[in-house]
């Protein structure tokens, strides 16, 4: 146990160290700003994005016209992403950045509907805080909730088919698609301004490496916090739960106390 | 261990990653995306102005900061409000069947 910890905390610190030497000045990380996307790609985006949200309305009309219960729940998950957006938490990178909080909703309400919630999250953020932006929301919300909500859900049902315990799938479905959502943007960027040596790809990479690291220790945040949230659920909302399927079928009947975490 | 003592622990794992970094990186300036964003694009190019303004923008960091602050309360308000409404429901249905 002992000799376990030692090698964690090694781990921890070999990690610290090389953001330091890999990246000793401030990085950044976060939505792209106002006016920040050429006029073409903040159109492309937008067209890309619209698809998404029409379904991600039709599917959330579904779920709550079979369950109306379950208007709470969701209003809940939307509550979610809005205060994980809200929190700009410090970085080992020395800068700051925000978790985004969709991967609740998505394991909850399925991919589509949290586009529709992470997009009225990006909308509050750009009219009232002027961060992200309108030009800039079709590419905001395809990174935050498309590409993110789709990799979680991704994620999520392939642990739950290995038989991966709960906690774990929720775990790694809500960390890698908060990494996910800043990969997307950097390729956004790295599209938007090919360096002019190396292209697209440089460029992306390079906002990747700042955008990927600031990000990491936020990611693991928002898996925790998601865990936390649905062990609280699944001991006080398991009809809710049992509706959406968030169980196999095996696991709702012995796990009464909640998951293991 | 009870859920709760296991969400203890979780709730400080959370709070060392979010607060570690402030005493690892000394002289961080910890400050967020919005000039730094635009000096790397424009190391890339040079030329690129930013086509469009925000339509409103906070008129200081402290007016910013309570908008923040209040998302971040009206989320987590609505978050704890139903965590304890499932709870509640919880534990009448199971008097319920008692």
């Amino acid at each position: 146990m002992d000799l376990r910890n030692l090698k964690n905390i090694s781990l921890l610190i070999a990690y610290v160290l090389a953001v330091y030497i890999v990246f000793p000045n401030n990085a950044y990380g976060m939505h792209i700003m106002e006016g920040f996307l050429p006029f073409n790609w903040a159109a492309f985006w937008w067209i890309a994005m619209l698809p998404f949200v029409i379904a991600g309305v039709h599917s959330i009309k579904k779920t709550v016209t079979l369950h109306p219960s379950l208007k709470m729940l969701l209003g809940m998950a939307g509550a979610f992403a809005f205060v994980l957006s809200a929190m700009k938490i410090p970085s080992v990178t020395g800068s700051c950045s925000h978790p985004t909080g969709v991967g609740l909703g998505t394991i909850l309400f399925g991919p589509t509907a949290m586009t529709v919630l992470g997009m009225i999250v990006l909308i509050f953020q750009a009219l009232l805080l002027a961060h992200g932006g309108i030009t800039t929301l079709g590419a905001n919300t395809f990174s935050m909730g498309i590409v993110g909500p789709l990799v979680s859900y991704g994620i999520y049902k392939g642990c739950q088919k290995l038989g991966a315990p709960l906690w774990l799938s929720v775990f790694l479905s809500a960390t890698l698609g908060d990494l996910m959502t800043y990969i997307t943007t950097s390729f956004q960027l790295g599209l938007a301004f090919p360096a002019a040596s190396g292209g697209v790809m440089a460029s992306a990479l390079k906002f990747m490496g700042i955008f990927a690291f600031t990000q990491l220790p936020l990611a693991i945040s928002e898996g925790i916090l998601t865990v936390l949230v649905i062990n609280i659920l699944s001991a006080y909302s398991q009809k809710e739960l049992g509706f959406l399927g968030v169980f196999t079928g095996k696991e709702l009947p012995t796990r009464k106390q909640g998951v293991k975490a | 261990m009870k859920p709760m003592a296991k969400n203890g622990i979780l709730i400080v794992i959370v709070a060392v990653l979010a607060f570690a970094p402030l005493f690892l990186v000394r002289n961080g300036e910890f400050a967020g995306a919005d000039d730094r964003a635009e000096k790397a694009i424009s190391t890339i190019d040079a030329n690129y102005k930013p086509w469009f303004k925000p339509l409103w923008e906070p008129p200081s960091g402290e007016v910013e900061s309570i908008l923040f602050a209040l998302q971040a309360a009206l989320g987590s308000g609505f978050v704890f409000y139903y965590l304890g409404y499932a709870k509640g429901k919880h534990s009448a249905s199971k008097k319920d069947q008692a």
